[in-house]
């Protein structure tokens, strides 16, 4: 059976993101003025070179860690920080590009939650498969000592001083 | 013909390589029908394992038809249907007559290096460093098999691949784990790891007639599938190992524990875990010992420790004055394939085990590099791969 395709598009899709969160980073932390001038956050440009610092560590974390998908639901609450700094922007002078960016940004966000629900573990119904796998023929209480006829060699078995009592005795 | 190559760290491709040849009287060429990828060739995906060379071929999981022969290999023809164990051997050195197979002191090529490195040589594997031969893998088309007049399992046919196929390690490696703890009817055996080896750890320490057998990760599939061996489950996560084995064991402690995780035991949050991880990072130490700590803390005095997981090196803070007050037995080492494998093909055939139920991927070859990480990376419900060359 082979169930590889939509994880492995997840995990493509994870780096991609990750590339995307350093870059985007690097352009808040390098050049606030124009990401805010771009986004009609002017003023704001400590705010968001600190969160160009949180999509560095965010990148970083996606392209390294051996199971992306805390980082990508750590992406997912970083786009609502995202979405609630642009929703106070559209209020503010400059909103039409404010709203522009806010609907970038929640279409990012659709894109990190579709993401990290492609990642997750095993739904329950697929759990109940790996409950069925269990190689033997009968229940397994029911095949406890089934191979007791094989017989351990002579250089694998415990010294005698250190078999249970009622062994010995017998 | 297409092969799986090492290329350095995480870095497997599926390259084109030249044909096997016959280069001595002894060898055979297999065509290749199924491989699989193994927990341990993880360690040589992450570089854990030293000794591995640009290009190497991997895979020590191997089965095919039998192509060509040597002029010495009298007890194999074309057409053979064969299952290679993982471990080459002569068959005829002090080791090979004992049955230590994996010790085998003539078939690894680089004995004078695995001198240095390990005091004696040990026997060469398919696929793996060049500390243990350097001999090309069975992830490709075709396999090269040296000694092959004793380095095979003869199957027969119609009887699936995946039925068989496992017979090259991890069944029997399994098995040799629990053969190891010398399994009394009111033995406690516990098992770290519920990955393949785990899984055939499982099952062979139930039908060798173990009372209670308590396996520990903290994959949610691999424990159902531990559970569906008759396995009772701790998820380490979730739980103190230490407090639920002596909750199951009346304060006692197991008789017998396994270590089937090896080298790269997953750092938790355990102040042991972290210190592994650091000195990991700066190159003070080579593998991570958790489970083996753990094992030596919990174990019953005068119980068994068998070691079937892969460590590759050194080791930091093992608490030996505590395993040795207590009276630990150590047993561990490579798996000695065919001392156990007519036996278990007996029972296969007997139906008392059907080894495919841990197959949870089949691909074909060129799919490898992904399901390297796949597996590595325990995704997708990931527990076993097999690849159709």
């Amino acid at each position: 059976m082979s169930r590889t395709r939509g994880s492995n598009q997840a995990l493509a899709l994870a780096q991609g993101l990750g590339w995307f969160s350093i870059a985007l980073g690097v352009a808040e932390v390098l050049a606030p003025h124009r990401v805010t001038r771009a986004t009609g956050l002017h003023g704001h440009e400590r705010l968001v070179s600190s969160y160009g610092v949180r999509e560095i560590v965010t990148g970083i974390g996606l392209l390294t860690a051996k199971d992306p998908t805390p980082w990508v639901w750590g992406r997912v609450g970083g786009d609502a920080l995202d979405l609630g700094t642009l929703a106070a922007g559209v209020a503010g002078p400059q909103r039409e590009r404010s709203g522009v960016a806010f609907l970038m940004t929640l279409g990012i966000a659709a894109l990190d939650v579709a993401c990290a629900l492609a990642l997750r573990r095993p739904l329950p119904a697929a759990m109940a498969s790996f409950r069925r796998r269990s190689g033997l023929p009968k229940p397994p209480g029911a095949m406890r000592g089934a191979a007791s006829d094989f017989v351990v060699p002579a250089d694998f078995r415990t010294p005698e001083a250190l078999r249970p009592l009622n062994e010995k005795a017998g | 013909m297409r092969a799986l190559c090492w290329h350095g760290k995480q870095d497997i491709r599926c390259d084109t390589v030249p044909d096997p040849k016959i280069e001595h009287p002894r060898d055979a060429i297999i065509k290749v029908t199924s491989c699989a990828i193994c927990g341990s060739d993880l360690h040589l995906y992450d570089n854990f394992m030293p000794g591995m060379e640009n290009g190497d071929i991997m895979g020590h999981e191997t089965m095919g038809i039998v192509e060509e022969v040597g002029s010495e290999v009298t007890n194999l023809k074309k057409g053979d249907r064969v299952v290679i164990p993982f471990t080459i051997f002569c068959g005829e050195c002090d080791q090979c007559r004992r049955g230590n197979f994996s010790v085998c002191e003539r078939s690894n090529r680089n004995k004078s290096l695995a001198d240095k490195v390990f005091g004696h040589t040990t026997a060469g594997l398919f696929g793996y460093t060049h500390l243990t031969g350097g001999y090309p893998g069975g992830q490709a088309e075709y396999l090269r098999v040296p000694f092959a007049d004793k380095t095979h399992i003869k199957v027969p046919l119609g009887v699936p691949d995946e039925t068989l196929l496992f017979l090259s390690d991890i069944f029997p490696t399994g098995w040799q784990a629990a053969v190891q703890c010398d399994i009394q009817p009111d033995d406690t055996v516990a098992i770290w790891g519920c990955g393949p080896v785990g899984q055939f750890a499982i099952r062979s320490a139930l039908l060798l007639g173990a009372k209670q057998v308590i396996a520990i990760d903290r994959v949610p599939e691999r424990l159902a599938m531990a559970e569906a061996g008759g396995a009772t489950t701790i998820d380490f996560s979730k739980d103190s190992v230490v407090e639920r084995l002596n909750e199951l064991t009346r304060g006692k402690g197991p008789e017998k524990c396994i270590d089937a995780v090896g080298m790269e035991a997953h750092a938790t949050a355990t102040i042991d875990s972290m210190y592994d991880r650091a000195k990991q990072a700066v190159m003070l130490e080579t593998d991570r010992p958790h489970v083996l700590r753990e094992m030596m803390y919990v174990c019953r005095p005068a119980g068994v420790l068998s070691i079937p997981g892969v460590y590759g090196g050194l080791l930091d803070k093992v608490p030996f004055g505590m395993a040795m007050n207590k009276g630990l037995t150590f047993r561990m080492g490579q798996t000695h394939v065919n001392r156990w494998t007519d036996d278990l093909l007996r029972r296969i055939e007997m139906g008392q085990i059907d080894p495919s139920f841990v197959i949870t991927h089949t691909v074909g070859l060129q799919d490898g590099p992904n399901m390297y990480k796949t597996f590595r990376d325990k995704l997708d419900g990931c527990i076993k791969v097999v690849l159709k060359p």
